[in-house]
Protein backbone atom coordinates (compact mmCIF):
# COMPACT_ATOMS: atom_id res chain seq x y z
CA UNK A 1 0.00 0.00 0.00
CA UNK A 2 1.04 3.18 -0.77
CA UNK A 3 1.31 6.69 1.18
CA UNK A 4 -1.89 7.79 2.46
CA UNK A 5 -3.96 10.77 1.95
CA UNK A 6 -6.66 12.64 3.79
CA UNK A 7 -9.82 12.73 1.90
CA UNK A 8 -12.61 15.19 2.71
CA UNK A 9 -15.84 13.01 1.27
CA UNK A 10 -18.94 14.11 1.22
CA UNK A 11 -21.80 12.43 -0.10
CA UNK A 12 -25.74 12.01 -0.03
CA UNK A 13 -28.56 9.77 -0.78
CA UNK A 14 -29.96 10.42 -4.18
CA UNK A 15 -33.22 13.28 -4.02
CA UNK A 16 -36.72 11.76 -4.09
CA UNK A 17 -40.21 12.73 -4.26
CA UNK A 18 -40.99 12.42 -0.65
CA UNK A 19 -37.44 13.56 0.52
CA UNK A 20 -36.20 16.40 -2.67
CA UNK A 21 -33.57 17.79 -0.26
CA UNK A 22 -31.74 14.37 1.73
CA UNK A 23 -28.89 15.17 4.70
CA UNK A 24 -25.35 15.75 3.30
CA UNK A 25 -22.68 13.41 4.97
CA UNK A 26 -19.12 14.33 5.47
CA UNK A 27 -16.40 11.82 6.23
CA UNK A 28 -12.57 12.26 6.62
CA UNK A 29 -11.11 9.01 5.03
CA UNK A 30 -7.51 7.78 5.24
CA UNK A 31 -6.59 6.56 1.83
CA UNK A 32 -3.98 6.03 -0.70
CA UNK A 33 -6.13 7.42 -3.37
CA UNK A 34 -9.67 9.37 -4.14
CA UNK A 35 -11.02 6.10 -5.76
CA UNK A 36 -10.39 3.75 -2.47
CA UNK A 37 -11.53 7.16 -0.16
CA UNK A 38 -14.79 7.07 -2.21
CA UNK A 39 -15.08 3.35 -1.35
CA UNK A 40 -14.43 3.64 2.37
CA UNK A 41 -16.92 6.09 2.52
CA UNK A 42 -19.95 4.40 1.14
CA UNK A 43 -18.57 1.49 3.43
CA UNK A 44 -19.08 3.45 6.48
CA UNK A 45 -21.89 5.14 5.75
CA UNK A 46 -23.70 1.63 4.85
CA UNK A 47 -22.95 1.15 8.47
CA UNK A 48 -24.30 3.85 10.13
CA UNK A 49 -27.07 5.50 7.93
CA UNK A 50 -29.71 3.78 5.10
CA UNK A 51 -27.65 4.84 2.15
CA UNK A 52 -25.45 2.79 -0.20
CA UNK A 53 -23.88 3.41 -3.75
CA UNK A 54 -26.49 2.61 -5.82
CA UNK A 55 -28.94 5.25 -4.47
CA UNK A 56 -26.55 7.57 -3.46
CA UNK A 57 -23.78 10.00 -4.65
CA UNK A 58 -21.17 11.67 -3.90
CA UNK A 59 -21.50 15.33 -3.30
CA UNK A 60 -17.92 16.63 -3.22
CA UNK A 61 -14.11 15.10 -2.67
CA UNK A 62 -11.10 17.40 -1.74
CA UNK A 63 -7.80 16.11 -0.05
CA UNK A 64 -6.88 17.38 3.34
CA UNK A 65 -3.18 19.25 3.42
CA UNK A 66 -1.75 19.82 6.36
CA UNK A 67 0.44 23.17 6.11
CA UNK A 68 2.87 22.88 8.99
CA UNK A 69 5.44 19.98 9.17
CA UNK A 70 6.13 20.49 12.36
CA UNK A 71 6.80 17.86 15.34
CA UNK A 72 3.72 16.13 16.81
CA UNK A 73 2.01 13.40 18.77
CA UNK A 74 -0.81 11.91 17.81
CA UNK A 75 -3.53 8.90 19.19
CA UNK A 76 -6.27 7.34 17.27
CA UNK A 77 -8.09 3.90 17.91
CA UNK A 78 -9.78 1.11 15.62
CA UNK A 79 -10.99 -2.27 15.25
CA UNK A 80 -13.29 -5.03 16.52
CA UNK A 81 -11.72 -4.77 19.95
CA UNK A 82 -11.31 -1.15 20.56
CA UNK A 83 -7.87 0.20 20.96
CA UNK A 84 -6.43 3.34 21.84
CA UNK A 85 -2.46 4.34 20.35
CA UNK A 86 -0.44 6.82 20.08
CA UNK A 87 2.24 7.91 17.71
CA UNK A 88 4.58 10.39 17.36
CA UNK A 89 4.45 11.84 13.85
CA UNK A 90 5.01 15.22 11.70
CA UNK A 91 1.59 14.98 10.34
CA UNK A 92 -1.98 12.80 10.78
CA UNK A 93 -1.28 11.29 7.35
CA UNK A 94 2.02 10.05 9.01
CA UNK A 95 0.47 9.29 12.31
CA UNK A 96 -2.13 7.10 10.52
CA UNK A 97 0.56 5.59 7.74
CA UNK A 98 2.43 4.26 11.05
CA UNK A 99 -0.66 3.01 12.62
CA UNK A 100 -1.34 0.54 9.40
CA UNK A 101 2.02 -0.29 9.44
CA UNK A 102 2.33 -1.08 13.50
CA UNK A 103 -1.06 -2.69 13.50
CA UNK A 104 0.50 -4.51 10.63
CA UNK A 105 3.23 -5.90 12.13
CA UNK A 106 2.00 -6.17 16.00
CA UNK A 107 -1.26 -8.35 14.89
CA UNK A 108 -0.97 -8.95 11.22
CA UNK A 109 -4.27 -7.25 10.66
CA UNK A 110 -5.09 -5.79 6.98
CA UNK A 111 -6.20 -2.17 5.71
CA UNK A 112 -9.80 -3.81 5.27
CA UNK A 113 -10.26 -4.70 9.16
CA UNK A 114 -9.03 -1.37 10.84
CA UNK A 115 -11.66 1.42 11.53
CA UNK A 116 -10.05 4.17 12.17
CA UNK A 117 -12.77 6.56 14.51
CA UNK A 118 -10.76 9.11 15.66
CA UNK A 119 -6.93 10.99 14.90
CA UNK A 120 -6.89 13.53 17.62
CA UNK A 121 -3.32 15.72 18.09
CA UNK A 122 -2.13 15.56 21.64
CA UNK A 123 -0.58 19.00 22.15
CA UNK A 124 -0.35 18.25 26.49
CA UNK A 125 2.42 16.16 26.92
CA UNK A 126 0.37 15.14 30.19
CA UNK A 127 -2.11 13.72 27.83
CA UNK A 128 0.45 11.25 26.54
CA UNK A 129 -0.83 7.32 28.40
CA UNK A 130 1.57 4.97 26.71
CA UNK A 131 4.71 4.39 28.13
CA UNK A 132 6.58 3.66 24.76
CA UNK A 133 5.64 7.83 23.79
CA UNK A 134 5.78 8.63 27.13
CA UNK A 135 9.93 7.56 27.47
CA UNK A 136 10.78 9.91 24.16
CA UNK A 137 9.07 12.77 26.37
CA UNK A 138 11.09 12.77 29.15
CA UNK A 139 13.33 15.43 29.72
CA UNK A 140 17.59 16.19 28.59
CA UNK A 141 16.86 12.53 26.50
CA UNK A 142 19.67 11.32 25.10
CA UNK A 143 21.19 8.19 24.12
CA UNK A 144 24.47 6.68 22.09
CA UNK A 145 24.33 5.02 18.91
CA UNK A 146 26.83 2.46 19.98
CA UNK A 147 28.68 0.31 17.56
CA UNK A 148 27.55 0.85 14.23
CA UNK A 149 29.16 -0.21 11.05
CA UNK A 150 29.21 2.70 8.75
CA UNK A 151 27.23 1.39 5.11
CA UNK A 152 28.65 2.58 2.26
CA UNK A 153 32.25 1.94 2.32
CA UNK A 154 32.05 -1.50 3.63
CA UNK A 155 31.08 -2.67 -0.14
CA UNK A 156 34.47 -4.84 -0.54
CA UNK A 157 33.94 -8.49 0.96
CA UNK A 158 37.52 -9.09 2.25
CA UNK A 159 39.37 -5.74 4.01
CA UNK A 160 42.49 -5.61 5.80
CA UNK A 161 40.81 -3.40 8.41
CA UNK A 162 38.06 -3.92 10.75
CA UNK A 163 35.66 -1.15 10.63
CA UNK A 164 36.12 1.84 13.41
CA UNK A 165 33.14 1.50 15.18
CA UNK A 166 33.50 4.26 17.22
CA UNK A 167 31.64 7.83 16.43
CA UNK B 1 46.09 -6.47 47.96
CA UNK B 2 43.22 -4.85 47.03
CA UNK B 3 44.06 -2.44 44.72
CA UNK B 4 40.84 0.38 43.41
CA UNK B 5 40.55 0.07 39.98
CA UNK B 6 39.36 3.13 37.93
CA UNK B 7 36.35 2.07 35.69
CA UNK B 8 35.98 4.35 33.43
CA UNK B 9 33.10 4.14 31.16
CA UNK B 10 33.50 4.79 27.11
CA UNK B 11 32.67 8.44 26.09
CA UNK B 12 30.16 7.67 23.51
CA UNK B 13 28.49 10.64 21.38
CA UNK B 14 25.00 10.89 22.16
CA UNK B 15 21.83 11.96 20.08
CA UNK B 16 20.80 15.07 21.92
CA UNK B 17 18.86 18.01 21.35
CA UNK B 18 21.44 20.66 19.92
CA UNK B 19 24.02 17.81 18.26
CA UNK B 20 25.41 18.76 15.04
CA UNK B 21 25.12 15.91 12.75
CA UNK B 22 26.63 15.18 9.44
CA UNK B 23 24.65 13.46 6.94
CA UNK B 24 26.09 10.42 5.47
CA UNK B 25 24.19 9.20 2.88
CA UNK B 26 20.92 10.80 0.39
CA UNK B 27 20.52 13.88 -0.77
CA UNK B 28 21.89 15.75 2.09
CA UNK B 29 24.95 13.70 2.15
CA UNK B 30 28.20 15.95 3.06
CA UNK B 31 26.18 18.26 4.96
CA UNK B 32 25.28 19.54 8.61
CA UNK B 33 22.57 19.74 10.26
CA UNK B 34 21.57 20.37 13.83
CA UNK B 35 19.43 18.00 15.87
CA UNK B 36 16.24 19.90 16.79
CA UNK B 37 14.10 17.38 18.29
CA UNK B 38 14.24 13.62 18.56
CA UNK B 39 11.00 11.86 17.72
CA UNK B 40 11.85 8.78 18.08
CA UNK B 41 14.66 5.94 18.70
CA UNK B 42 15.12 5.83 15.17
CA UNK B 43 14.62 9.32 13.79
CA UNK B 44 15.42 12.98 14.65
CA UNK B 45 13.85 16.34 13.58
CA UNK B 46 17.03 18.59 12.14
CA UNK B 47 17.88 21.82 10.68
CA UNK B 48 20.81 23.12 8.91
CA UNK B 49 20.60 26.61 8.58
CA UNK B 50 24.00 27.07 6.70
CA UNK B 51 24.71 30.60 5.35
CA UNK B 52 25.77 29.36 1.83
CA UNK B 53 22.19 28.31 0.15
CA UNK B 54 24.07 24.95 -1.28
CA UNK B 55 25.05 24.00 2.57
CA UNK B 56 21.42 24.19 3.87
CA UNK B 57 19.59 21.42 4.80
CA UNK B 58 15.72 21.81 5.15
CA UNK B 59 14.25 21.16 8.51
CA UNK B 60 12.82 17.95 8.06
CA UNK B 61 12.72 14.06 10.06
CA UNK B 62 16.05 12.51 9.24
CA UNK B 63 16.51 9.00 10.22
CA UNK B 64 19.69 8.43 12.17
CA UNK B 65 20.68 5.96 9.69
CA UNK B 66 21.77 8.04 7.10
CA UNK B 67 23.40 10.63 9.63
CA UNK B 68 26.83 10.14 11.87
CA UNK B 69 27.01 12.32 15.07
CA UNK B 70 29.76 14.80 15.14
CA UNK B 71 31.62 16.00 17.85
CA UNK B 72 30.29 19.07 17.72
CA UNK B 73 26.69 20.15 20.15
CA UNK B 74 25.07 23.38 20.42
CA UNK B 75 25.01 24.00 24.29
CA UNK B 76 21.33 23.87 26.03
CA UNK B 77 19.55 24.08 22.37
CA UNK B 78 16.10 25.02 23.32
CA UNK B 79 13.71 21.86 22.19
CA UNK B 80 12.10 22.73 18.43
CA UNK B 81 14.12 25.88 18.12
CA UNK B 82 12.67 27.55 14.65
CA UNK B 83 15.02 28.40 11.77
CA UNK B 84 15.45 32.14 12.68
CA UNK B 85 17.09 31.75 16.36
CA UNK B 86 18.93 28.45 15.08
CA UNK B 87 20.47 30.43 12.53
CA UNK B 88 22.09 33.01 15.18
CA UNK B 89 23.46 30.05 17.88
CA UNK B 90 25.11 28.29 14.62
CA UNK B 91 26.88 31.48 13.44
CA UNK B 92 28.14 32.51 16.73
CA UNK B 93 29.13 29.11 17.64
CA UNK B 94 30.74 28.86 14.18
CA UNK B 95 29.83 25.46 13.59
CA UNK B 96 31.20 25.26 10.07
CA UNK B 97 34.55 26.86 11.14
CA UNK B 98 35.06 24.32 14.18
CA UNK B 99 33.48 21.52 11.66
CA UNK B 100 36.49 22.68 8.81
CA UNK B 101 39.27 22.29 11.44
CA UNK B 102 38.49 18.31 12.28
CA UNK B 103 40.21 15.64 10.72
CA UNK B 104 37.43 13.92 8.99
CA UNK B 105 36.42 17.57 7.63
CA UNK B 106 39.79 18.11 6.44
CA UNK B 107 40.01 14.38 4.85
CA UNK B 108 37.30 15.03 3.00
CA UNK B 109 38.22 17.91 1.38
CA UNK B 110 41.49 16.43 0.31
CA UNK B 111 39.74 13.43 -0.94
CA UNK B 112 37.59 15.47 -2.88
CA UNK B 113 40.38 18.02 -4.42
CA UNK B 114 42.52 14.38 -5.22
CA UNK B 115 39.40 13.03 -7.10
CA UNK B 116 39.40 16.47 -9.07
CA UNK B 117 43.20 16.53 -10.20
CA UNK B 118 43.66 16.11 -13.63
CA UNK B 119 46.17 13.15 -14.81
CA UNK B 120 49.45 15.54 -15.02
CA UNK B 121 48.48 17.20 -11.38
CA UNK B 122 48.44 13.29 -10.20
CA UNK B 123 51.65 12.68 -11.76
CA UNK B 124 53.32 15.88 -10.07
CA UNK B 125 51.82 14.77 -5.93
CA UNK B 126 53.78 11.44 -7.11
CA UNK B 127 56.92 13.62 -7.68
CA UNK B 128 56.20 15.98 -4.46
CA UNK B 129 55.48 12.64 -2.47
CA UNK B 130 58.74 10.87 -3.53
CA UNK B 131 60.80 13.88 -3.12
CA UNK B 132 59.33 14.32 0.42
CA UNK B 133 60.02 10.28 1.68
CA UNK B 134 63.37 11.17 0.28
CA UNK B 135 64.52 13.71 2.43
CA UNK B 136 62.40 12.23 5.49
CA UNK B 137 64.60 9.08 5.19
CA UNK B 138 67.77 11.04 4.36
CA UNK B 139 67.41 12.45 8.37
CA UNK B 140 66.65 9.28 9.20
CA UNK B 141 69.62 7.48 7.79
CA UNK B 142 71.77 10.02 9.29
CA UNK B 143 70.30 9.83 12.40
CA UNK B 144 71.08 5.68 12.69
CA UNK B 145 74.42 6.62 11.26
CA UNK B 146 75.40 9.03 14.33
CA UNK B 147 73.96 6.90 17.13
CA UNK B 148 75.63 3.63 16.23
Amino acid sequence: MGRLNEYQVIGRHLPTETNEHPKLYRMRIFAPNNTVAKSRFWYFLQKLRKVKKANGEIVSLNIISEKRPEKVKYDSRSGTHNMYKEYREMSRTDAVEALYQDMAARHRSRFRSIHILKVVELEKTADVKRPYIKQILSKGLKFPLPHRIPKGNSKKIFHPHRPSTFA
Amino acid sequence: MAESIDVQSSKWRNVEVGRVVLFVRGKFAGKLAAIVEIIDHKRVLVDGPSKESADQVPRHSAPLSSVSLTAIVLKKLPLAIRRGPLTKVWEKEEVESKWKQTASAKSALRKQTRKNLTDFERFKVVRLRKQARFEVRKAHASIRKSAK
